[in-house]
C-alpha cells in the first residue's frame, strides 16, 4: 500500500511537470465563450488537441460534441471520459482570465472550463508521462449540457453513437474530492405568467404578474416534502416587470425539483401543475409551465468497484471524498446502465458568478486522481 | 504607387502561418535563435497567462522561441514574482548594463533587452493583452523566417476595448488616426501603409535593433519606423493582422501625453533629416486643464523624450557580442 501511495505521489509530481500544457489549455479553453448551444470554438480547440496527441477516430457531430479515441490492449474494457464544454455565461461577457500565483480568476472556470481543459490535456499527459493503462478510452467533450441543453450532447452521443462503454468518468472543475455516483430525480421548469392586454383589473383586483407569481411560489412551498427520500424545490431565478411604477405584465420563475425518488418528484411536479391550473382559473392571467429538463433517479451502490476504486485513489492522495448525488452527465450514463462517477479537479470559489476563481495547486492532485482511477481499471473490467 | 505593391507582398494574416511545425523547421534550418521580450510595469493580472501560453505553445510543444524574458521598469505589484513562477526569465531593467544607468520607460526596457537577450530575432509583446494567443508571436516572426529581406514586422488588429459592460467592437488607435497617420501623410507617405504604427507588438532582426536609437518613452515606435524606413526602405517592413487585441482603454488625457511624446520624437527625427526646421527651443511641458467647481485648473506635465543611442555603440554590448 505504501508503495502505491508513493507511486501516486510521484505521479502527481510528474503531472506537475506538465504545468505549462495544463495551464495554457485552461487559459485558452476558458477564454472561448461557450454558452449552451454555442460550443463550436471549444470543440475545434479540443479536436486540435486530440489531433496533436494522435488520437484515433477524432470527430465532431451535428450537435457539437467532440470525441477522440485512445486504444488500449486487445480485449480491454472501454471507458468514456466526459466533460461538458458549455458554461452559463453569454458570449458578450468578458471571458478574460487572470492567472495569479495561487489562483485563476475568470468566469466559467469551475463549471466547466477547467474540466474541459483537463479533458484536452489528458491524451497528452497519458502519453508524455507514459501512464500504464489497460483500457480503451473515449475522450468526449460534450455540448448542450446545462440548463435548456438538458444533457443534449451526451444523450445524442449515447443514443446515436456506435461506441459501447463499460464505465464512464465525468470530469467537473470543482470541487476536488467530489465523488458522485448517483443521480437524483429532477425536473427543471419555467413558469411564465403574462397579464393579457384586455385584463379586467376591476374584476380580479389591481395585481400584476409578480403578485400572481408570489402566490404560485407560496403554494409550491406549501407542498409537503418528505424528509426521506430527500426532496427539495430550488427557486433559481425570478424576473418580472420593467419599472418602479407600472404593474408587471410578465413574470418568469425558473425552478428545479430534486428528489431521491422518481415517485416523489413526479408527485411534486403533478401538484405544481394543479397549482398553475388553479391560479389560472382564479386570476384570469395566462400562465404556463414549460418543462426544461428531466432526470431519473438511479446510480451505483456504494460497494460498486468503480466507486471503491475512486475512494481508494482519493485516500492514497489524501483527498477527502465529498459524496453526494449529481444531476450532471452522470445521469445520462446511469440512465443507460453504464456505471459512472463524477470527479472534481480543484477547489473553486464563487462558482458561476463573475468573481469565480479556482485554486491552482490542487489541480495536479485532481488530475492524478483521474489517472489513478484509470490505472486501477484492469482488463477484466468492473461490472455493475 | 509603391504602397499598393507593398500591401500585397508584405501584409499578412496570422492564419497564413498556422503551420507552426513548418515554422520551427525553417527556423532551425537557418539556425536562428528567437527571443521573446515582454516589457512590464505593474502587469500582475495579465503576465501569468502570457508566460504560460507562450511557454506551452511555443517552447514545450513547438520549440519556436528560445527564451522568454520579462524586462521590468520597477513594478510595485507581483509582476516579477508571477512571471518567474510560471517560468520566465525576469530582469529589472536597471540591472542590465548598470554602467549605462537606468531610465524609467518602456523604450528603456526594449533597448536593454537587446543586450540581455541572445536571439537573432527579438519579438516584443506588450503585457496588457487580455486575449493573448500564440499568434501574437507566430504571426510576427514568420515573415522574418520566410522572407530574408524582411527586417521589421509590425502587428495590426481590430482593437476592441474592454469595458465593464463587455467588449466594444472598435475604437482603438485614436492617436494613430488623429496624429501619426496625418504626420506620416505629410512627411513619409509610404509609412501610412502600416495599419497600426504604434502597436506594441513587433519582431525585429538584431542586425536592425542594434543599429537604431531608442527613445525611452512614447516615441520609441514612431522613431523606429522612421529610422528603419530612411535606412532600409519600405520593403524592410512587413505587417501581420493578428485579429483582435483586447487591452485596457486609456483615458483621453493619457492619450494626450502619448501624443505629446510622439510629437517630440517626430520633430527630433524630421529635424535630423532636415525635413523641418524648429527655430527655437520647444517646451517639454504638456499643459492640460480641468474645471474644478468654478475654477479652471492647469496641470503641467513634464514629458521629456530622452533617447538611448544605438546599442552597437555601447561598449558592454560590443564586448558581449564580440563586435
Amino acid at each position: 500500500m505504501s508503495k502505491s501511495k508513493e507511486s501516486l505521489s510521484e505521479l502527481e509530481q510528474r503531472v506537475r511537470s506538465c504545468q505549462d500544457i495544463l495551464l495554457a489549455n485552461m487559459v485558452m479553453m476558458s477564454e472561448m465563450p461557450a454558452p449552451t448551444f454555442h460550443e463550436e470554438d471549444r470543440v475545434r480547440f479540443l479536436l486540435d488537441r486530440f489531433r496533436e496527441a494522435g488520437l484515433d477516430f477524432i470527430s465532431d457531430d451535428e450537435v457539437n460534441n467532440g470525441i477522440g479515441f485512445l486504444p488500449g490492449p486487445d480485449g480491454a474494457p472501454t471507458v468514456a471520459i466526459a466533460a461538458h464544454l458549455d458554461t452559463v455565461f453569454d458570449v458578450t461577457d468578458s471571458h478574460a482570465l487572470s492567472l495569479g500565483n495561487e489562483r485563476i480568476h475568470g468566469i466559467g472556470i469551475g463549471d466547466n472550463s477547467l474540466g474541459a481543459a483537463v479533458l484536452a490535456s489528458l491524451p497528452h499527459l497519458i502519453q508524455a508521462l507514459e501512464i500504464p493503462l489497460n483500457v480503451n478510452i473515449w475522450f468526449m467533450g460534450v455540448s448542450r449540457s446545462l440548463g435548456r441543453g438538458n444533457l443534449g450532447g451526451l444523450r445524442f452521443l449515447l443514443d446515436n453513437g456506435t461506441q459501447k462503454f463499460d464505465q464512464a468518468i465525468c470530469i467537473e472543475g470543482a470541487p476536488l474530492g467530489r465523488l458522485n455516483f448517483s443521480s437524483l430525480a429532477m425536473m427543471r421548469g419555467e413558469i411564465e405568467i403574462a397579464v393579457p392586454d384586455q385584463y379586467d383589473f376591476s374584476k380580479f383586483g389591481v395585481m400584476g404578474a409578480i403578485v400572481h407569481m408570489n402566490d404560485v411560489i407560496n403554494r409550491i412551498l406549501e407542498i409537503p416534502r418528505p424528509s426521506r427520500p430527500q426532496t427539495s424545490v430550488v427557486f433559481g431565478s425570478l424576473h418580472g416587470g420593467n419599472s418602479f411604477h407600472e404593474l408587471a405584465r410578465t413574470c418568469t420563475l425558473r425552478f428545479e425539483v430534486r428528489s431521491e425518488s422518481d415517485e416523489v418528484a413526479g408527485m411534486i411536479e403533478s401538484r405544481i401543475g394543479d397549482i398553475i391550473e388553479e391560479v389560472r382559473s382564479r386570476s384570469g392571467v395566462e400562465i404556463s409551465l414549460n418543462k426544461i429538463a428531466h432526470r431519473s433517479h438511479g446510480g451505483l451502490r456504494f460497494e460498486h468497484p468503480l466507486v471503491q476504486s475512486c475512494q481508494d485513489v482519493m485516500q492514497e492522495l489524501e483527498v477527502e471524498p465529498k459524496i453526494g448525488p449529481s444531476m450532471s452527465e452522470l445521469a445520462a450514463f446511469i440512465a443507460r446502465d453504464i456505471p459512472a462517477v463524477t470527479l472534481g479537479i480543484s477547489n473553486g470559489h464563487l462558482i458561476n458568478t463573475k468573481d469565480e476563481e479556482m485554486e491552482i495547486e490542487p489541480i495536479y492532485k485532481g488530475i492524478t486522481q483521474v489517472l489513478g482511477v484509470l490505472m486501477s481499471m484492469n482488463a477484466e473490467g468492473d461490472s455493475q | 504607387m509603391k504602397i499598393d505593391q507593398w500591401l500585397k507582398s508584405n501584409s499578412f494574416h496570422h492564419s497564413n502561418f498556422w503551420d507552426v511545425k513548418q515554422l520551427v523547421a525553417d527556423k532551425e534550418k537557418q539556425n536562428l535563435k528567437i527571443s521573446l521580450c515582454i516589457p512590464t510595469l505593474n502587469e500582475e493580472k495579465t503576465i501569468g497567462k502570457e508566460i504560460v501560453i507562450f511557454r506551452s505553445e511555443l517552447m514545450t510543444r513547438y520549440p519556436l522561441i528560445d527564451e522568454i524574458a520579462v524586462v521590468d521598469s520597477g513594478s510595485t505589484d507581483k509582476t516579477m514574482e508571477v512571471a518567474a513562477n510560471f517560468g520566465a526569465d525576469t530582469y529589472f531593467s536597471g540591472d542590465i548594463l548598470p554602467e549605462e544607468g537606468f531610465k524609467r520607460g518602456k523604450g528603456e526596457n526594449l533597448w536593454k533587452a537587446i543586450h540581455q537577450l541572445n536571439g537573432d530575432i527579438i519579438v516584443y509583446v506588450d503585457a496588457d493583452i487580455t486575449n493573448i494567443h500564440p499568434r501574437f508571436v507566430t504571426g510576427l516572426v514568420a515573415p522574418l523566417i520566410y522572407q530574408p529581406e524582411t527586417k521589421y514586422v509590425k502587428a495590426f488588429y481590430e482593437r476592441p476595448l474592454a469595458f465593464s459592460q463587455g467588449i466594444r467592437p472598435s475604437g482603438g488607435g485614436r492617436v494613430t488616426e488623429i496624429l501619426t497617420r496625418p504626420l506620416f501623410s505629410l512627411f513619409f507617405p509610404e509609412l501610412t501603409a502600416l495599419m497600426q504604427p504604434l502597436s506594441g507588438e513587433y519582431a525585429v532582426r538584431r542586425e536592425v535593433l542594434e543599429e537604431i536609437a531608442f527613445p525611452i518613452g512614447y516615441g520609441v515606435e514612431i522613431s523606429h519606423l522612421i529610422d528603419v524606413y530612411t535606412r532600409w526602405g519600405l520593403n524592410a517592413f512587413a505587417q501581420t493582422d493578428l485579429d483582435k487585441r483586447v487591452h485596457r482603454n486609456q483615458a483621453t488625457r493619457d492619450l494626450g501625453k502619448m501624443a505629446f511624446g510622439i510629437l517630440q520624437s517626430f520633430l527630433n527625427r524630421t529635424q535630423q533629416l532636415g525635413m523641418v526646421e524648429v527655430k527655437s527651443e520647444v517646451s517639454k511641458i504638456l499643459r492640460q486643464f480641468q474645471v474644478n467647481g468654478e475654477i479652471i485648473e492647469q496641470n503641467e506635465i513634464s514629458i521629456i523624450e530622452e533617447e538611448r543611442p544605438p546599442m552597437k555603440t555601447i561598449q558592454g554590448y560590443r564586448d558581449k557580442f564580440g563586435l
